[in-house]
């Protein structure tokens, strides 16, 4: 069998550059609740911030989990 | 100019291209090496930022309540205030009055994951101890066993798998389903993403501002047109600098939330 197409060098940074979309979008979502939360209510501001930096914390580690793996794996 | 720059990397001193800086910048030199009870021991630059940022920070703590005032001074203000964040903001707010009795450990982690993580950006020591997988491991660790401790206390042995591994309101086939991913959630996933998370941040945060500050001399001292890139390239080391701080205090702050939301959720289960 044939060799039809390849991905030569290091294919850590094609993973890491896969493993980013999800984050991206997550982070996204999480302040975009925060802002319209804010908009809507704004003494609610204080409440919700922790809740804000956890979701970020917690969306961006996949994130970097991606970035780290080929390290550590290598 | 360059040799004296680029103090603690690895990179060979007559290299005519760009040598980026990798992960080896985590592993130095040892200063010493001793070996106890069959465990191979390395002093490095590492362990020895490790003591005097964890040195400082503890001098500072006990200094400031060593004669308390009820009118403080600024050093015991200071204190009280950093305490108070951890102890009213996430202990009492996370976890309830309970959280109190956690509030101790939950300020000392939160106070010993700042003054290391900061370390990546004050000059002369410019990384991270906890960017070494075993810091954070050893703290993901010690919250393991705390809040799994704190669980099966509250609730005794039985009770407290049941609740963590078979979820009330499930209908019963789906608990084939369920319960492996809860298991792994709770006693697989919880400590590795903990400490990962930490460490992952700061490995990723200390490789970008390298990268960019031996951008920056490689830029100065190639000696060709390249030389106009080198200013943005300082630019960007300097934004990142500011971009890190951020996140290193923000990567303290989540390890204690999360730290108190698993101590939280293994206490309420009883009620």
């Amino acid at each position: 069998m044939s060799v039809l197409a390849e991905v030569t060098g290091n294919v850590g940074t094609l993973g890491y550059g896969l493993s980013a979309i999800g984050p991206g979008i997550g982070v996204g979502i999480v302040f975009a609740a925060y802002i319209q939360a804010t908009a809507r209510q704004p003494e609610s501001a204080t409440l919700t911030r922790t809740y804000l930096f956890l979701g970020f914390a917690l969306s961006e580690a996949l994130a970097i989990l991606g970035f780290v793996v080929p390290f550590i794996i290598t | 100019m360059s040799a004296s720059i680029i103090l603690a990397s690895e990179c060979p001193p007559n290299d005519p291209g760009f040598c980026a800086p990798s992960v080896l910048e985590f592993f130095p030199k040892p200063l010493a090496t001793f070996d106890l009870f069959g465990v191979h021991f390395a002093i490095t630059r590492i362990t020895i930022i490790l003591w005097i940022a964890t040195a400082v920070m503890v001098w500072f703590f006990v200094s400031a309540t060593r004669n308390m005032q009820l009118v403080p001074g600024k050093r015991q203000y200071f204190a009280e205030s950093g305490y108070s964040i951890i102890r009213d903001g996430v202990a009492r707010e996370v976890i309830g009055t309970e959280g109190l009795r956690f509030a101790p450990y939950l300020a000392s982690l939160f106070f010993f994951i700042v003054v290391n993580n900061i370390m990546g950006i004050i000059p002369f020591a410019q990384i991270p101890p906890t960017g070494r997988f075993a810091f954070p491991v050893v703290l993901a660790t010690i919250s393991y066993i705390l809040f799994n401790w704190v669980g099966i206390r509250q609730q005794g042995v039985g009770p407290y798998f049941k609740n963590n591994l078979f979820p009330a309101g499930v209908p019963k086939p789906l608990y084939i389903l369920v319960t492996p991913i809860e298991f792994a959630s709770t006693f697989v996933f919880r400590p590795f993403t903990l400490s990962v998370r930490l460490f992952a941040n700061m490995l990723a945060g200390h490789l970008l501002l390298a990268i960019f500050a031996a951008g920056t001399v490689y830029l100065f001292t190639v000696g060709n047109f390249s030389v106009i890139f080198a200013p943005v390239s300082f630019v960007m080391a300097v934004i990142m600098t500011f971009f890190e701080l951020l996140v290193q205090v923000l990567q303290a702050y989540v390890f204690v939330v999360l730290t108190s939301a698993y101590i939280a959720g293994a206490m309420e289960e009883a009620h």
